[in-house]
């Protein structure tokens, strides 16, 4: 059924033909003819931020919280430099997004225009894929396109820029189809069968196995998280994730062995080393998963499902590459595995649990605590302890704060924890946050943040004002951009070159300004009753969090050096274990 | 599938005897859409891949399909990882590795103007003809010759011509197909 219509009206309508119910934007002279279709219907919200970063952000919350396409609405040139941003950040963590563009009309592109940027050369290494619509015949295709590319396959964010006289140009629209097909593009789902045969076999021959999960769980859905628990209890293997998975494995779980990477877990990076057996679930062995690569795990055959063919072999040699979606993956491993036995290999491992139990007495996330200061692992406990048993969703911004509630934070479901991986963008928890609360208008959102982070994107606040969304923003506050200060600690024999906060605002003061409610506490005994307010107070709260200054985060596997040679907590000196080889990598 | 069965211990250290550069021939078939050249270009530059000749033209006029052909040196770990990162492209529709396959022609057409009197024109004629160099301009003190061939041929009559009153060259870069009856 093609219907006459404007380029704009097809931008709203395409949105909702697609199910979007929430867009996240900022409106400029070359979007208006959009927020014009936009004022004249009632079925999707807009939500107006503060800065079109913090657009891409929320959208990022949004997208990972329900599992759904996030969408942005920005304008030309400034709108769209903002928007590069969380474009980036989409990409490296591979989060369904599609952001709209407006740009200027076709006859001024090339000149210097106002507010023209060359918002698709700008944006063309930052996206799985962009558009420039020059004709209104290409805009309904290109809509419903832009949708099936950036949440089929591995997903990602994808630009559709729009000049103006594109949206005022009327023309005829269609609705999408019901299975979409692209010439070219065209992932692969279905793993190779022969390839998961061999790897069942290998996991039926394992004697020291570990699951290695990553983001890519999460992404292809909940019946992927819902498989993994089925295949770990089916095998008896322990169960690892990266940042990026935390959830799609129950923290609660006996099997699982926490976070591994940098700031993993001793006895999730020693398996790691030591295993016999990999299998790599939907992550991609980033260099904070590595370590040194040419010591990662060097006794393992290694098995590495992935829906996005160039991530094998890229870092770290595979001996079963298997391209495909990760929970099919998984549903076959199951079946085949069933179809050889229904028993899990107990016995077969059991020296490697009881290595695995060795290790877990370590209490690599151990801190000593005080009841004169409050110590920021403390509070991400004490923080858990308060939201057990309640719809919770956390984000983060980038830093020491993230990594400790990575560490200390629990999660029982996927899609409940929004962080930064890949990229590391300080400032993304609070929009975020908005984006997350924006889906679960009832749950409890907490922004677990840095003092320095949150003020990247603090101005978000309004945002969330207006639209009566009671986020909580937890800063551990330290003064200090605390990761930095750590690494200057490490590498730089302590001295911290610009990574304190000064000048820092009233965060209560500042919370009030914005008309929500501030919190502040730096006496341990308080924190409880505190963090309570906190949770109780139907408004958006910023908790102002004094922490101990100069708590390192830990354990850490030094840059340079492999999984066996970890940080441990109680170490002293720590800015004498780096080698100069190490003083270059990040 | 490309399982790298070990006896024992890390396929990681199968990396060791695989990293001399090579020098391969790809070539790849797009949608000639706008921007699709930058694409490609901006994928090899972003990920710090390695362009020695680049050629591209439409070469199926109703499908609005275009042909690059790209000439790269990298390590076949690379070289792997150029070819998943283009096929990864959304407007690429096949990549192959023409030197990996084996068998392929290659092509290269200069245009080499050589100015020069007397004693140096013949014999700047007489090696174009053994060249079979077609002669496509010519004053009474220059020639411009158009000479094809394998890129090393072009490279020969290049340096030959130098001694003689070579002036200026421009090179297509190189054009490659599949030998036999089968098409990419």
């Amino acid at each position: 059924m093609a219907e006459q219509m404007t380029g704009a009206e097809m931008v709203v309508q395409a949105l909702i033909d697609q199910g979007v119910e929430h867009i996240f934007g900022y409106p400029g002279g070359a979007v208006l003819p959009i927020y014009d279709a936009i004022f004249q219907q009632d079925k999707l919200e807009h939500i107006l931020v503060r800065h079109e970063q913090g657009a891409t952000h929320m959208a990022e919350g949004y997208a990972r919280s329900t599992g759904k396409c996030g969408v942005v609405l920005v304008t030309s040139g400034p709108g769209a430099t903002n928007a590069v941003t969380g474009l980036t950040d989409a990409l490296l963590d591979s989060i369904p997004l599609v952001c709209i563009t407006g740009q200027v009309p076709t006859p001024l592109i090339g000149s210097d225009a106002f507010q023209e940027c060359d918002t698709v050369g700008i944006t063309r290494n930052c996206t799985k894929h962009n558009y420039l619509v020059k004709s209104i015949e290409d805009l309904p295709r290109i809509l419903h396109e832009a949708f099936h590319i950036a949440t089929s396959g591995r997903p990602g964010p994808v630009v559709i820029d729009i000049p103006k006289d594109v949206q005022f140009a009327m023309g005829r629209y269609f609705k999408p189809q019901a299975q979409m097909s692209h010439p070219t593009y065209k992932p692969q789902r279905e793993g190779d069968i022969e390839a998961i045969r061999l790897a069942v076999e290998l996991m039926l021959k394992a004697e020291r196995p570990v699951f290695y999960t990553g983001g890519g769980i999460v992404n292809s859905g909940p019946e992927a998280s819902r498989n993994l628990r089925e295949l770990a209890e089916l095998t008896g293997f322990p169960v690892t994730s990266t940042l990026m998975g935390l959830g799609a494995y129950p923290a609660s779980g006996n099997q699982w062995l926490g976070m591994l990477g940098m700031h993993g877990t001793y006895e999730a990076n020693m398996a790691m080393h030591d295993c016999d057996l990999m299998i790599c679930l939907g992550a991609r062995f980033d260099d904070r998963i590595t370590g040194r690569i040419d010591a990662f795990s060097p006794g393992s055959r290694k098995i590495h499902v992935d829906i996005d063919p160039s991530s094998i072999n890229k870092n770290i040699l595979v001996d079963v590459p298997i391209v495909g979606d990760v929970n099919l993956v998984m549903e076959e491993m199951i079946r085949i595995w069933r179809a050889k036995t229904n028993q899990p290999r107990i016995e077969a491992i059991a020296p490697w649990w009881k290595q695995i139990e060795k290790w877990r007495s370590v209490n690599s996330l151990g801190f000593t605590n005080s009841d004169t200061i409050i110590k920021p692992q403390h509070a991400i406990q004490r923080l858990y302890e308060a939201t057990r048993g309640r719809d919770v969703y956390i984000t983060t911004e980038v830093g020491q704060h993230q990594m400790w509630a990575a560490q200390h934070f629990h999660f029982d479901q996927p899609n409940r924890w929004m962080t930064s991986g890949g990229l590391g963008t300080m400032g993304y928890g609070l929009p975020a946050a908005i984006g997350v609360q924006v889906a679960h208008r009832d749950a409890l959102v907490i922004d677990i943040a840095g003092e320095a982070s949150v003020q990247m994107t603090m101005q978000e606040m309004s945002t969330a004002l207006q639209y009566n969304l009671p986020i909580k923003v937890f800063i551990l506050n330290n003064e200090y951009m605390g990761m930095v200060r750590q690494w200057q600690e490490l590498l730089h024999g302590g001295r911290y070159s610009h990574s304190y906060s000064d000048a820092l605002p009233d965060f209560v003061k500042l919370a009030e300004a914005y008309g929500g409610h501030g919190i502040r506490c730096s006496d341990p005994s308080e924190l409880d009753n505190a963090i309570d307010e906190m949770i109780n107070v139907n408004k958006p709260v910023i908790f102002d969090c004094l922490v101990s200054k100069e708590e390192n985060c830990l354990p850490m596997i030094p840059s340079g050096k492999p999984h066996n040679e970890m940080i441990l907590p109680d170490t002293a000196d720590i800015g004498s274990i780096i080698d100069e080889k190490g003083k270059v990598l990040v | 599938m490309n399982a790298n069965l070990l006896p024992t211990g890390s396929a990681y250290f199968l990396t060791q005897q695989t990293q001399t550069p090579e020098r391969h021939t790809l070539t790849v078939l797009v949608d000639n859409e706008p921007g699709v050249l930058a694409r490609v270009v901006g994928l090899f530059s972003a990920r710090g891949f390695n362009i020695d000749s680049l050629t591209v033209s439409e070469t199926e006029h109703d499908k609005h399909r275009s042909r690059i052909t790209v000439v790269t040196v990298a390590t076949p770990k690379i070289l792997e990882q150029i070819k998943l990162q283009l096929e990864r492209l959304v407007p690429v529709h096949k990549v192959h590795d023409l030197t990996a396959e084996g068998n392929a022609i290659e092509r290269e057409l200069a245009l080499v103007k050589v100015a020069g009197v007397g004693e140096n024109r013949v014999e700047a004629l007489r090696l174009a003809d053994a060249f079979r160099a077609q002669v496509i301009d010519a004053s009474t003190e220059s020639f411009v010759f158009e000479v094809t061939g394998k890129s090393s041929k072009v490279e020969q009559f290049i340096a030959l011509m130098a001694p003689i009153g070579l002036v200026e060259v421009v090179r297509t870069g190189l054009a490659a197909i599949t030998r036999g009856a089968e098409g990419m």
